[in-house]
């Protein structure tokens, strides 16, 4: 650790995070230091863009860091932030565990079995292609609650990618190690689970990083599309509720935040999951 | 029959074998009744330009792929035949291949006692004991616990002899083994190759291009016709067993690279003209 922060790739990093936050904020406060005169040379040419005359696209217009700082310190003590947070959390987990449990048994079965590959394929290839957004109103139908159908949309987006990287994984096994196993006398099942398994692991961990970041894009987008789910309006809807509730009340600094917490839980999920893979395969060492 | 060599088991003799690939399609001849007989206990090294079948030959020994006709025996029993086109893999003939198929997901030793385990001839203790006292004696101690990707490739071919020979196979097929190792790492690799034999009097069916390694390990020397595939020449290797590396500079050995080196030379010309593919 010690030799970590004392290290160049550490500074670097803050330093430029640091940069990043320094120029938001200097162009956040534009208003104050930069009249709206100075933008009157380029206006026609500005509309002649498109843009209106009088509201041109400005950074002045974003909140600033120190503003949503603040706005951050002051959500922390509501309940209904956490609420927000442990309730995407909670779906995002929930949908991705399921895709993982379901896809990929079913990504080894399409892989193993002519017969499995031969009835499942083609349906799961025409349902892929489908967004999983496309899926939110069929969703609420279908799912007894909303927080089924939003758990059901984030579980679609991690499940097909978690199979086709399975599928591909296990197909792309060197023939040469099936060989090897049955020369020195392996069963089918032993095959299966000495070779194909461990075979296919690298792949089910590049599956399911992938798998996951698309479980947040999703769950963001559907909960501001169902509002929250079945939760009260503003009151533990999930973080993407968070945001939509926060731009309908006009609090735009809370946007940003959460925004922000976004990012952080998706860094936090993707780096459990690298900690997973890392132990799942030790024999890769560069991951 | 041949005192060279005084094994009693692993006599493989490939009679009349044919095969086609794709015989409605292309039906692209790739072994032409080609017969050959290899000693139990023999160094028989298959010299032939890429691409000429040797592989195809092999396989069909290990039993991974059909052959079209003919008739291939070990010690007498049938392994493959025009009734029973596939033999059955198993742990009396066991391939090295060429880049290597140790299982990236295990550690050396636990690649190393797979054979015995899955048979259920050794308990897992005692393949462990075993498998470290045979890896100690290929020189391979120190790197049990490491994986395969960990180590260098002329460790992980020798860890992959190593776990061949847990199995007691009557024969290990290698399909050019050493082929991706530098030459100086090769040169290595031969004489702990010699040793290993030396030690375990198994018989080896050797396939390379290599004309320099194969007088130097084998016994024999069969030089293969390019595709389809036969022996073109079988030089007997009149050099004395055990060898060491000053038989490369010895007279008989210059001779015997000389009295092959046309043949050998001119298959790989007509591989070279019929553009086959690296293989």
């Amino acid at each position: 650790m010690k030799k970590f922060l004392s290290s160049p790739a550490f500074w670097r990093g803050a330093a430029s995070i640091v940069v990043f936050l320094v120029l938001w904020e200097i162009g956040a406060r534009s208003k104050q230091w930069m009249s709206p005169e100075f933008f009157m040379p380029f206006k026609e040419l500005l509309g002649a863009m498109g843009f209106k005359k009088d509201y041109l696209p400005w950074i002045g217009a974003v909140p600033a860091p120190s503003g949503v700082l603040k706005a951050w310190i002051a959500v922390l003590g509501q309940p209904g932030y956490w609420q927000s947070w442990y309730m995407s959390m909670f779906r995002v987990m929930g949908g991705f565990v399921a895709a993982m449990i379901v896809g990929i048994p079913f990504g080894l079965m399409l892989a193993v079995s002519r017969v499995a590959h031969g009835v499942g394929f083609p349906v799961f290839e025409v349902l892929r292609p489908i967004p999983p957004l496309a899926w939110v109103p069929a969703s609420i139908i279908f799912w007894p609650t909303q927080e089924l159908a939003i758990i059901f949309i984030t579980f679609l987006g991690a499940f097909y990618t978690i199979v086709i990287n399975v599928l591909g994984g296990a197909r792309s096994i060197d023939v040469r190690y099936f060989q090897a196993a049955q020369s020195m006398g392996s069963s089918r099942w032993d095959i299966f689970r000495r070779v194909i398994l461990p075979g296919t692991l690298p792949s089910i961990v590049v599956g399911s990083a992938v798998g996951m970041g698309i479980t947040w894009e999703v769950v963001v987008a559907a909960e501001m599309i169902s509002g929250g789910g079945s939760q009260q309006a503003g009151v533990g809807g999930g973080l993407g509720f968070f945001i939509w509730n926060s731009y309908v009340g006009g609090s735009y600094e809370q946007i940003v935040v959460g925004m922000i917490s976004i990012g952080i839980a998706g860094f936090l999920s993707s780096e459990l999951l690298r900690w997973g893979g890392r132990h799942a395969t030790p024999w890769l060492k560069s991951r | 029959m041949n005192m060279r060599h005084p094994s009693t088991r692993g006599q493989i003799s490939i009679q009349d074998v044919v095969k086609v690939y794709d015989p409605e399609g292309a039906a692209v001849m790739a072994v032409d009744h080609c017969s050959l007989d290899i000693d139990a206990g023999e160094i028989c090294m298959i010299v032939g330009p890429s691409g000429c079948g040797k592989t195809t030959l092999l396989n069909a020994i290990a039993g991974f792929h059909e052959i079209t006709s003919g008739r291939i025996t070990m010690d007498g029993e049938v392994l493959c035949s025009n009734e029973k086109p596939k033999s059955t893999p198993g742990p009396d003939r066991i391939v090295v291949f060429q880049n290597g198929a140790l299982f990236p997901w295990k550690s050396n030793l636990e690649n190393v006692i797979f054979g015995p385990v899955m048979q259920g001839k050794l308990g897992r203790r005692e393949a462990i004991e075993k498998g470290r006292a045979m890896m100690a004696d290929a020189g391979l101690s120190g790197v049990e616990h490491n994986y395969p990707g960990e180590v260098s490739s002329g460790m992980r071919r020798r860890v992959e002899i190593v776990r061949a020979l847990m199995n007691d196979p009557k024969a290990l097929l290698l399909d050019e083994p050493y082929r991706a190792l530098d030459s100086l790492t090769k040169s290595v690799m031969h004489e702990a190759l010699l040793e290993i034999y030396y030690k375990n009097k198994v018989t080896i069916f050797f396939i390379t291009h290599d004309l320099e390694e194969a007088i130097f390990l084998g016994h024999r020397v069969a030089i293969m016709t390019t595709r389809p595939c036969k022996p073109k020449k079988v030089l007997d290797v009149d050099i004395p067993h055990p060898r060491d590396y000053s038989v490369l500079t010895s007279k008989r050995f210059r001779e015997l690279i000389e009295e092959t080196n046309d043949a050998v030379h001119e298959e790989a010309l007509k591989a070279f003209q019929a553009g086959e593919k690296e293989g």
